[in-house]
């Protein structure tokens, strides 16, 4: 072991107008360092001469003090002797110095207008990239449909396997959960009215129309949806997808559109299997709390859920599981090289997910009303 | 251009005293695997060290064993004598800030900008204000050519200019030993040259300690003080001693043939 270091010391001394300042000691910048303020106190020297008496060792601490100092010279206007500091030192120090005078302001953003500019041409380039992207999909789609032999069959199946059964115990819980809200919700008013039988009513058209599509898409947005991006922006991080336009091979083809087959057909099965699950937590509040019995409660269903509820379920399914795996796959494509980059897209890619979810919900709920199914 | 540079007004323990770096019988294994073992060598105070052989050999491991980031199966590690590897958290705190790493890809943090990336370990392990901070990070970025680059994302830097950062980072407490793992990796020979120039301008303005791991010979000949050469069959160090007289007069061909391949060039 090394004996205990002295600590840095800058002492005043202070000869006729002159304040000697002595530099002795180890300066190292994790360890506590003389304050100029506190060194000089109240006096007001006419010159100040740096000296060294004792210096044992020493680092960028000791260059941003005799820095401090020189400024604190140069503010006051006296002179700032620093001749008897080794050379490497003084050369540091002006090397600061000048990073010093060299320094811009800083401020890289924007202004309102500008910014506001800039948000408005973002959008529109975001929306044209989208379009680029579903246009680029089609196009690969439909170029597959000549060719299906290229389409990267195992791909698909994994990833059905991924998107669609590991997603059955989420989707389980949350839909059941779904359910069962719905049920007591329901039961609140209906009770008022003795018609608690028609809980079953309102648990199984919502469930077929609009929770158990809505429900299901948002957990796959957050599920499948970041994870796809995840995975395409670290293959993009990766080079990967470099990789593959080098060999001539169309990243959306490879890559996108085996994600894109897998998710639009696991999402209505999902969602299928979702409203069954809903259904039944309504089946369980109502024999629980409502005293209705399972069969009666069936029946009732039956009379009130028809094809076209059953159809508007599966549309939406179709269409929300292709929206996901689009903005996912378009957010990955997208992502920065970087760690950064890619924790972006996952996020932009869940958050499009939802957005597009809910845009699309209403659109199918005036056309809905419009067609009158 | 090689040799320890004048010390007298500069710090690093120079004389005396235990190595910069001791080693001690080291194993490195991973699993069942040995990867290295029974490596010994000691590296003094503003040396330029070199470990150097083929790929696979165990250089980048040695390397993560000497930084902490694997623990070894046998050995200690000891920097300015004090025991890394049985170190309590303290002590090992304590010692981690006494070197710095610039990694082969530079692992800059990629949501963080150049300034912050150099002010993280000040903001650790100083009592430092903003201000302050901002001053010692302007300098260390324009040690390494890079002033006025503070507000820059490392995604925004050529290959070269990442590296350069890394060393600032690596360079931000002043520590006396800074490890380098494949530093001309990936860049061209004169972005290569210029970074060992400032590694050289480096250690002679600091004293600094530096282990390299490299395979580049032109960097090997133009900065080595000495080097360490190893050998995957061996499992451990085959040669010690300077580049050119190994090249010129080591026993072992292998060491010969390492050694000699470009020197020409060199």
């Amino acid at each position: 072991m090394t004996a205990v270091p002295t600590h840095a010391r800058a002492e005043a001394v202070p000869a006729g107008d002159v304040l000697v300042l002595n530099l002795g000691g180890v300066w190292q910048i994790t360890q506590p360092q003389p304050n100029w303020r506190k060194v000089l106190g109240d006096r007001r020297p006419h010159a100040v001469r740096l000296a060294v008496e004792g210096l044992e060792r020493w680092d960028s601490s000791l260059v941003r003090f005799v820095r401090e100092v020189e400024g604190w010279c140069r503010a006051a206007g006296v002179s700032c002797d620093t001749t008897a500091l080794p050379e490497t030192v003084r050369r540091l120090v002006d090397q600061l110095a000048r990073t010093q005078e060299e320094r811009r302001p800083a401020s890289r953003s924007p202004n309102f207008l500008a910014g506001v500019g800039l948000i408005a041409t973002g959008l529109l380039r975001q929306t044209r990239d989208f379009a680029d992207f579903v246009g680029e999909c089609t196009l690969s789609a439909s170029g597959l449909l000549r060719h299906p032999g290229r389409f990267r069959w195992r791909d698909c199946l994994s990833e059905m396997q991924q998107c669609g059964a590991m997603a059955v115990p989420i989707v389980s819980l949350s839909s059941f959960l779904v359910g069962l809200t719905l049920a007591y919700t329901g039961a609140i008013i209906l009770r008022q009215f003795g018609g608690d039988i028609w809980v079953a009513d309102i648990v199984g058209l919502s469930t077929f129309r609009e929770m158990g599509a809505v429900m299901t898409g948002v957990v796959l947005a957050g599920r499948t949806g970041a994870a796809f991006a995840a995975q395409l922006g670290n293959m993009k991080a990766g080079e990967e997808i470099d990789a593959l336009e080098t060999l001539g091979i169309a990243p959306v083809e490879f890559l996108v559109l085996p994600r894109l087959l897998a998710l639009t057909l696991m999402t209505p099965l999902l969602v299928m299997y979702a409203n069954c699950l809903g259904i039944f937590g309504g089946m369980v509040v109502s024999a629980t709390v409502l005293d209705i019995p399972p069969s009666a409660y069936w029946i009732e269903s039956q009379t009130i859920i028809g094809l076209s509820d059953v159809s508007v379920s599966l549309i939406k399914s179709l269409i929300f599981g292709m929206l996901v795996a689009v903005a996912g796959c378009l957010r990955g494509l997208q992502a920065d090289r970087s760690a950064a980059g890619v924790g972006r897209a996952a996020t932009s890619a869940v958050v499009t997910s939802i957005l597009l979810i809910i845009v699309a919900d209403a659109v199918f709920a005036v056309l809905f009303n419009a067609l009158g199914i | 251009m090689n040799g320890n540079p004048d010390l007298s007004v500069m710090p690093a323990d120079s004389g005396s005293g235990p190595p910069a770096i001791g080693v001690e019988n080291l194993e490195c294994r991973y699993g069942d695997t040995v990867v290295l073992s029974g490596v010994t060598f000691a590296v003094q105070a503003g040396e330029l060290f070199f470990v150097i052989g083929g790929s696979g050999c165990g250089k980048s491991t040695l390397l993560r064993h000497l930084v902490g980031l694997m623990t070894p199966a046998r050995g200690t590690v000891r920097f300015s004598g004090e025991d890394f590897i049985q170190a309590d958290v303290v002590a090992r705190r304590n010692l981690l800030k006494t070197f710095g790493v610039l990694y082969q890809s530079a692992a800059l943090w990629s949501s963080m900008t150049l300034g912050e990336n150099v002010a993280l370990p000040l903001e650790q392990y100083t009592t430092l204000n903003r201000r302050e901070r901002g001053e010692i990070v302007a300098l260390k970025l324009a040690q390494v050519g890079l002033a006025g680059f503070e507000d820059h994302f490392p995604a925004e830097l050529s290959g070269g200019m990442r590296k350069r950062a890394g060393l600032a980072r690596a360079l931000a407490l002043d520590p006396r030993i800074v490890f380098f793992d494949e530093p001309s990796a990936g860049l061209d020979p004169v972005t290569s040259r210029k970074l060992d120039e400032l590694i050289l301008q480096i250690r002679e303005t600091f004293g600094t300690t530096m282990i390299i791991v490299s395979h580049e010979l032109a960097s090997i000949y133009a900065l080595a003080d000495r080097v360490i050469m190893l050998d995957h069959e061996a499992q451990g160090i085959i040669a010690t001693g300077r580049p050119r007289e190994l090249a010129a007069s080591s026993d072992d061909p292998r060491v010969r043939e390492f050694l000699s391949r470009e020197e020409e060039k060199a």
